[in-house]
């Protein structure tokens, strides 16, 4: 997962989906970047609509996260299918990088690992 | 009891290493508290009315005795609070007025309705080191708050009960595995609350769960579930809706999945009180239900159902659930035990009392299910001393293969009891002051920790409780009033379960006063209290010196009206709630007049 700091210089994505926006209906022909944006870190509608972009709609392009996005939560984006984020203003690049690898396995599946532990 | 693998262990241990650098960074402020809330929630750590409360969670109530000793030396040397804040949380206690209540305490931790455990005292500067000793025993604090899947809860005679379909305890554990740390489901509208039972008695409250999962066999002899969603207390109590009779149990991952990922989408976040999946499938209806129908079917077709529980992994885990080798019993005939505590049981009234409310069948006939009574006259419902857990543990060691359960009633269980060791148990529990014989009984009260910790409390749960304890310690009168469920909550967040209680009591708070409102009729579900549902209130609420009074002249009506052998329960569907309401409103005090404008 590619750790972006708010000063960098960012191409606009092609397509920024709503919070509210359904996935499976958006028409993703040409798309190479989705913006995902989390109004408020604790509001974890983002991690169920990357994970169907990636699953249903095989999404294989740049999923960015924005918005109130803090270092403890990147583990669960890149679980859930997010490539990049673009970190809170106050958030240290270096922490998150080391928090990405915190644990060295989790139980369930999620989108780099579907199997989940017992079936691996 | 499930046998954690070096993966199992690893990952607690990380996860408190993970907690460990969370504090440090909030302790150096480089987090703020807002952003460290949430992480502290997920483990369990609250700040409350006058210090931290860590919750621990305690899957699906099972605690060896290696854990209950651990559990002992956290309340001994870390549920201590500072003298200063100790005492000034006792003034502004004392401040409160109002009936008599008993003085704060500390050095002990609480059962709760969700069968966890909680401690009110700890400093948070020493939380990271709680966290390692609690992993030292394979424990911990995930998720047993914030909006996330919690701490999964199951029927406390789990594999022992002779009315028992399925033993759903590796399910149970199969879905404690599947739900920690799930990446997706982190951040939802509003905590998650699953309860699991697999006997013909609902003891695990199912109906009044996020979702409740009975496992059972269908007519080809199969195992599955029956899947309820959309049960809760709190502001709009609402029983669980029937969305699957029969899922094949391999499925039931990929099911829940489908039954989060659509609240997790769908559910309502502007407002607090709207935010539990109930409000979302009771607005929904239908549509619900086939949203999640077809999300399931795309996990099936598209994800290929990933998370398909395999033969192999059940039996994996349920290899952990074997009864454990006991020796004794197994020599001393029917006829010996049956003589033995005949004997005993004329010697001793109460021993003989203690057997018919304490002791339960087993499906191994030479063994008993004993519950150790947490009930008792100076001490909340539910609270233990570091003493009585070390003496807990012992008692579990000696008598029940080392493990333990903690009930949703706030009870601790004993599930592997030889029955010719019932004498010495009994003997045992009753130095302890653990063997009072009041299971089921009105003394058995659920009752939150309330006002005097809680910050959410609206009013104080402890003193009521300790005033209706006092008032009914004559044990000819509790048993002639037979089994009630009385459940107590200082607010409407309901942890106290006052809904559901054959008699609720709702801490309110009026201008700044504490008052109290009455429920009757409430059902968890059980063969007892029959279909589940909610309590009817009987009017504007009472002050805290009316409660007794209240309760007393329900019972008067009880007493008077009852055919032979009807329970409260029975009695009051059959008499009707008219009755009830008069009696109760008749009991209020008359310099308390005034109280009546003010509704609940």
């Amino acid at each position: 997962m590619k750790l972006l700091s708010h000063t960098d210089e960012l191409q606009a994505a092609d397509l920024q989906l709503g919070n509210d926006a359904d996935p499976l209906t958006q028409n993703l022909q040409g798309v190479q970047t989705i913006e995902l944006h989390f109004p408020s870190f604790t509001d974890g509608r983002a991690f169920s609509q990357a994970l169907m972009l990636r699953r249903r709609c095989g999404f294989n392009g740049d999923i960015r996260a924005t918005g109130d996005v803090l270092v403890d939560q990147l583990s669960q984006m890149q679980r859930c299918g997010f490539s990049s984020a673009v970190l809170r203003a106050d958030q240290s690049l270096t922490k998150g990088q080391e928090l990405l690898t915190h644990f060295s396995a989790f139980y369930q599946g999620d989108v780099t690992q579907p199997q989940p532990l017992f079936a691996r | 009891m499930y046998q954690y693998t070096d993966f199992d262990r690893r990952f607690v241990q990380e996860r408190a290493a993970q907690y460990r650098d969370q504090l440090t960074r909030r302790l150096n402020g480089q987090l703020s508290e807002e952003e460290f809330r949430p992480l502290r929630l997920q483990n369990g750590w609250y700040v409350q009315r006058y210090a931290p409360m860590l919750r621990v969670a305690v899957p699906y109530g099972e605690l060896n005795s290696a854990q209950l000793r651990v559990l002992a030396r956290i309340a001994r040397e870390f549920d201590r609070p500072d003298e200063a804040l100790f005492q000034a949380a006792q003034t502004k206690q004392d401040a409160i007025g109002g009936i008599p209540a008993p003085a704060l305490s500390y050095g002990y931790a609480h059962f709760t309705t969700r069968q966890n455990l909680q401690y009110n005292w700890i400093p948070l500067e020493k939380s990271a080191d709680v966290m390692d000793l609690l992993a030292s025993v394979n424990m911990h604090g995930i998720q047993t708050s914030g909006n996330c899947i919690r701490n999964i809860t199951a029927d406390e005679r789990a594999g022992v009960a002779v009315d028992e379909i399925v033993d759903p305890r590796a399910f149970a554990e199969i879905l404690r595995q599947w739900s920690t740390l799930h990446p997706e489901f982190a951040f939802l509208p509003r905590k998650f609350k699953i309860a699991i039972s697999g006997a013909e008695e609902d003891r695990a409250a199912t109906a009044w769960h996020d979702v409740g999962l009975q496992v059972h066999r269908n007519a080809a002899g199969d195992v599955g579930f029956r899947v309820m969603v959309g049960g809760g207390m709190g502001r709009t109590p609402i029983i669980g809706t029937v969305i699957r009779e029969f899922l094949p149990w391999p499925q039931i991952i990929n099911y829940l999945e489908a039954v989060i990922r659509v609240y997790n989408l769908f559910g309502r976040r502007d407002n607090k009180y709207k935010a539990r999946i109930k409000i979302l499938v009771k607005a929904e209806g239908q549509n619900y239900i086939d949203q999640v129908e077809a999300e399931y079917q795309r996990i099936v077709t598209q994800d290929g159902a990933p998370h398909t529980i395999s033969q192999a992994e059940l039996d994996r885990v349920t290899a952990s659930f074997v009864p454990p080798a006991l020796l004794g019993s197994q020599h001393v005939s029917a006829e010996n035990v049956h003589a033995l505590l005949a004997k005993t049981a004329d010697e001793d009234k109460n021993f003989a009392r203690w057997l018919q409310q304490n002791v339960a069948p087993h499906r191994n006939p030479h063994l008993r299910v004993v519950t150790l009574s947490f009930k008792r006259l100076g001490q909340a419902p539910g609270d233990a001393t570091a003493d009585q857990l070390d003496a807990s543990a012992l008692l579990a060691d000696q008598f029940s293969a080392g493990e333990a359960r903690v009930s949703h009633d706030q009870n601790l269980v004993l599930p592997w009891v030889a029955a010719d060791q019932l004498p010495a148990l009994y003997q045992a529990a009753k130095d302890l002051g653990l063997a009072k014989p009041n299971i089921r009984m009105l003394t058995d009260m659920i009752a939150c920790p309330g006002g005097d910790y809680c910050d959410l409390a609206n009013a104080r749960s402890l003193p009521v409780a300790a005033a209706i304890t006092e008032r009914y310690q004559d044990l000819d009168e509790l048993f002639d009033l037979g089994e009630i469920d009385l459940h107590i909550s200082g607010c409407i967040n309901s942890c106290g379960h006052h809904h559901s209680g054959h008699i609720g009591i709702l801490g309110v708070d009026k201008d700044g006063k504490e008052w109290y409102q009455v429920t009757l009729g409430g059902s968890d579900g059980s063969a007892l209290s029959g279909t589940p549902k909610p309590g009817k209130v009987v009017g504007p609420s009472f002050s805290s010196a009316e409660v007794v009074d209240v309760i007393d002249a329900v019972l008067q009506v009880y007493s008077e009206q009852r055919q032979h052998g009807e329970t409260f329960i029975d009695a009051v569907q059959r008499v009707g709630f008219e009755a009830f309401k008069t009696a109760a409103n008749a009991a209020r005090h008359p310099s308390n007049d005034e109280a009546l404008s003010p509704a609940a």
